[in-house]
């Protein structure tokens, strides 16, 4: 197998998935390129993660809070629907909404899963779902929203961070006036029952439309005017060039390299504009359609470029999934694993509570010295634990190596299998100084074997550790 | 260390969601306000009455005693020009003090800069929270940023002389390098400054004994790790941290919530410097606290959405209690885009009295221009 063939199948991995382990990166390279990107991209084509079987182990995997993490890192770990699971990631790190207010797991569940099953289709049926799922609507106040009292949450965040954002090219996407008719449009879009869980318990919401509570009135939006209820302002925005900017935008920093935060985005252009152009020609081409824009992006020559490969800062999610992914810990169903997924918020990234509905900054500001300490202690704990099976594999890749390794055999060959090709030439120094001082190594005894085993868990860890690491 | 232990030190509590000034500092005699808050406004029997016109929301106790011991200092109609009501980008203008651009450099980072320019200490700043806060945010300036101070440390898996040897080969690993860009710039200079300041600070925990109880909420933890650090003698100078994200963005059911968060945060505030009096480190600390904007001024019919003014507050012994600015006028004429207090005071004023006559350092370089002091120290 061609060392540049693993190499990008490794980088689709990451960007298009959680990462893969090595034996599967090779079979995935066996059945080329183009085929593995439609497969991610036709989920329906691969067996779903086993719910039944999630369900009979966690049987309020769907209702309760703390089962919400466990159930969606599992998943994250072990679909083999990967980029369903990854656009799941992709909407909920934008169409924020967040358990500190919704405090239901039950509805938390039915958005992720919104986004696993509409990720990927038209972005108006997406935005018309967001606007009738109950928990956005209480989550952003849609619920207190009256004919007679409008609350302006959901209609601002709708243009600013659902779909347009405040402007593009120097210039602003909408204007307050907007942002209110915007609004008013929206009244009446509510949930029945609307009540909090307490003091009678929770309820199942449904999303109602009360006709008595919506205005009703002749609304401008946008420069289009008319007697607008929520559906037509979502039909408005979706023909926006501000739309397709944004999506475009939002994907190509979540795929492909990072851009500048966000709300700079109206003064600050896109790093490669080029591709911004292809990723909104293939949102006007196909009638505002997900996959398409995916199909475009995963294909192309940018994404497939080594300039950006590893030019992301791994989010936490990835970091953590990727690497129980790795390692080849929790692909069934056993203890410890809310107690993984809690790592994503000492790291960050608290899964279904983003911090704001700004969502998080991602980037180098994932990084601080907090997180960082984090990243690197979660991971390299993970990498040198040699008991586990992903762990186990890589050691034995490196064995058959040759039956003796010099330590900078040693450390390229480690390198290669964690697959951290990034490092920097100073890096790989440091490493193979620490190499050196155990020598050569060998692995014909049993007692070889052991001490080369040893020594590879610890080289995985100090990989682990570096900061190139940080990046995918 | 750098400094002494009498050198200024500066605490920051950020509120984060937009904190209903018009709740929390309530204009109980003016008519107006009890037109305008049909569904929240507080009787006047039960405000905590500052003077003839003002007082303090019923949940605010123990800041009333600060107040009564003059030692609080209540900024009214705080805010600046042209109001964002996005939190985030308003959030951004506080750190930064970049109203009309996106600012990179936050204020606080500046301050850090300039007290300790040649980078001696690696804990003149600290952080308490998930993520640093834009305020805090300079290149080359090290802040550490601590989740949870228990647990701070390195490699803390790898055990013994191993251990050692694993951080040895991390620091060479970590040294700068060129050409491999800003993120990875940014991502190794914090790795060593981590693995300087952990070791530091892991101690903090160790020698802090205490008489008082902080509350179990993250305000009480943070601010408690706060007092940790500043007991600790490490020469921190800025301390940091922010309450819950968006828990005071009250569009709905504001009266229990509101009453809660300000509870809590009462609560703590005379925790923390019971705490630090009880170790002789009140003197020279000044706590100060902020939202990114107040709300509207007409309730929804259960909270209120994002408005413009709002209040903030200075506490410590050093300050000269009483109340600074105007509060905005709530008449109809004077509302600004739909319904929202016009500021009357820019925080720039106040981050101005802090950098020169808490620090001692020249304001115009850190917040970007001349703003008349406020003078509460």
């Amino acid at each position: 197998m061609a060392d540049q063939d693993i190499a990008l199948m490794a980088h689709l991995f990451r960007r298009a998935g959680f990462g893969a382990s090595r034996d599967d990166l090779e079979a995935y390279a066996a059945k080329g390129y183009e085929a593995t990107v439609e497969e991610l991209l036709n989920p329906e084509t691969q067996p779903g993660v086993e719910e039944d079987l999630m369900l009979r182990y966690n049987q309020s995997f769907r209702e309760s809070n703390q089962a919400r993490d466990q159930q969606w890192l599992y998943r994250m770990v072990n679909e083999p629907r990967q980029l369903q699971e990854k656009m799941a990631l992709f909407w909920h790190t934008i169409l924020c909404g967040g358990n500190t207010k919704i405090d239901s797991g039950y509805e938390m569940h039915r958005m992720i899963n919104m986004f696993r099953e509409k990720g990927t289709g038209s972005f108006r049926d997406l935005l018309l779902d967001l606007s009738k799922n109950p928990g956005m609507i209480y989550y952003l106040d849609n619920s207190e929203s009256h004919k007679t009292a409008v609350n302006e949450n959901y209609g601002r965040e709708l243009l600013e961070l659902f779909s347009l954002g405040v402007g593009m090219d120097e210039q602003f996407n909408y204007s307050e006036d907007d942002v209110k008719a915007c609004a008013l449009a929206f009244t009446g879009w509510n949930i029945a029952p609307a009540y909090p869980p307490f003091p009678y318990g929770r309820s199942q919401w449904q999303f109602r439309f009360d006709p008595a509570d919506h205005d009703d009135s002749v609304k401008t939006f946008l420069g289009e005017t008319g007697r607008w209820n929520g559906d037509d302002i979502i039909d408005i925005i979706c023909k926006q060039p501000g739309a397709a900017r944004f999506i475009a935008r939002h994907m190509y920093d979540f795929f492909v390299a990072d851009e500048p935060p966000v709300p700079s985005w109206r003064q600050t252009p896109p790093r490669d504009m080029e591709a911004i152009k292809t990723l909104e020609k293939a949102y006007f081409d196909s009638g505002y359609n997900i996959k398409a824009m995916l199909r475009a992006l995963l294909t192309s020559d940018f994404f497939k470029s080594e300039d950006v490969r590893f030019a992301k800062v791994k989010n936490p999610a990835e970091i953590v999934a990727g690497t129980l992914r790795l390692v080849g810990d929790h692909r069934e169903i056993k203890p410890g694993l809310w107690e993984i997924a809690q790592e994503c918020t000492y790291m960050g990234m608290n899964l279904m509570d983003p911090p704001t509905v700004e969502g998080w900054h991602t980037g180098y500001e994932w990084i601080d010295s907090g997180t960082l300490v984090e990243r690197v202690n979660f991971a390299s704990e993970y990498l040198g634990q040699t008991d586990l099976p992903g762990v186990q594999s890589l050691v034995n890749h490196l064995m058959a190596l040759g039956e003796s390794l010099s330590p900078a055999q040693f450390v390229e060959g480690s390198i290669d299998l964690v697959g951290t090709l990034n490092l920097t030439e100073d890096t790989r120094q440091a490493l193979v100084a620490h190499a050196q001082e155990g020598g050569d190594l060998r692995h014909g005894t049993e007692a070889d074997r052991a001490e080369f085993t040893r020594r590879a868990g610890e080289m995985f860890q100090m990989i682990a550790s570096t900061s190139e690491f940080q990046f995918g | 260390m750098v400094s002494t232990q009498k050198d200024p030190v500066l605490a920051v509590l950020s509120l984060s969601g937009g904190n209903d000034g018009i709740h929390t500092v309530i204009p109980y005699a003016n008519p107006l306000y009890r037109d305008f808050r049909p569904s929240l406004s507080v009787p006047e029997e039960q405000v905590l009455k500052l003077n003839d016109e003002v007082g303090l929301n019923p949940s605010m106790g123990p800041l009333k005693k600060f107040w009564d011991e003059g030692k609080l200092a209540v900024f009214l109609g705080i805010g600046y020009p042209n109001p964002s009501y996005s939190h985030f980008r308003s959030m951004d203008i506080w750190h930064t003090c970049e109203p009309d651009k996106v600012g990179t450099e936050g204020w606080l980072g500046k301050v850090l800069a300039d007290l300790d320019p040649n980078k001696e200490n690696v804990l003149t700043g600290v952080n308490f929270g998930r993520g640093l806060p834009r305020a805090l945010a300079k290149e080359g300036v090290p802040v550490a940023s601590v989740g949870n101070l228990e647990t701070y440390g390195l490699l803390s898996g790898i055990q013994g002389e191993e251990r050692n040897n694993a951080l040895d080969v991390f620091g060479r690993m970590y040294a700068p390098t060129i050409g491999t860009g800003y993120a990875m710039d940014y991502i190794r200079s914090t790795g060593i400054d981590a693995l300087k300041g952990a070791d530091i600070l892991a101690t903090a925990p160790h020698t802090y004994t205490s008489n008082v109880e902080y509350s179990s909420t993250d305000v009480g933890r943070y601010m408690k790790n706060i007092a940790q650090t500043h007991l600790a003698d490490f020469g921190t100078r800025v301390l940091f941290t922010t309450s819950p994200y968006n828990g005071f963005d009250t569009h709905a059911a504001e009266a229990t919530a509101h009453a809660a968060l300000w509870s809590d945060v009462s609560d703590t505030v005379e925790t923390f410097f019971a705490d630090l009096q009880d170790h002789g480190k009140a003197e020279n600390t000044l706590l100060f606290m902020f939202s990114e904007f107040g709300r509207r001024i007409f309730d929804n019919g259960s909270g209120t959405d994002h408005g413009a003014a709002s209040v903030a507050f200075a506490v410590g012994d050093k300050v000269k209690g009483g109340i600074y600015g105007e509060y905005p006028s709530m008449e109809r004429s004077d509302h600004i885009e739909g319904g929202n207090l016009a500021p009357t005071m820019d925080f720039r004023q106040v981050y101005a009295t802090i950098v020169e006559d808490w620090f001692g350092l020249d304001p115009v370089p850190v917040i970007g221009g001349n703003f008349e002091k406020i003078p509460f120290l």
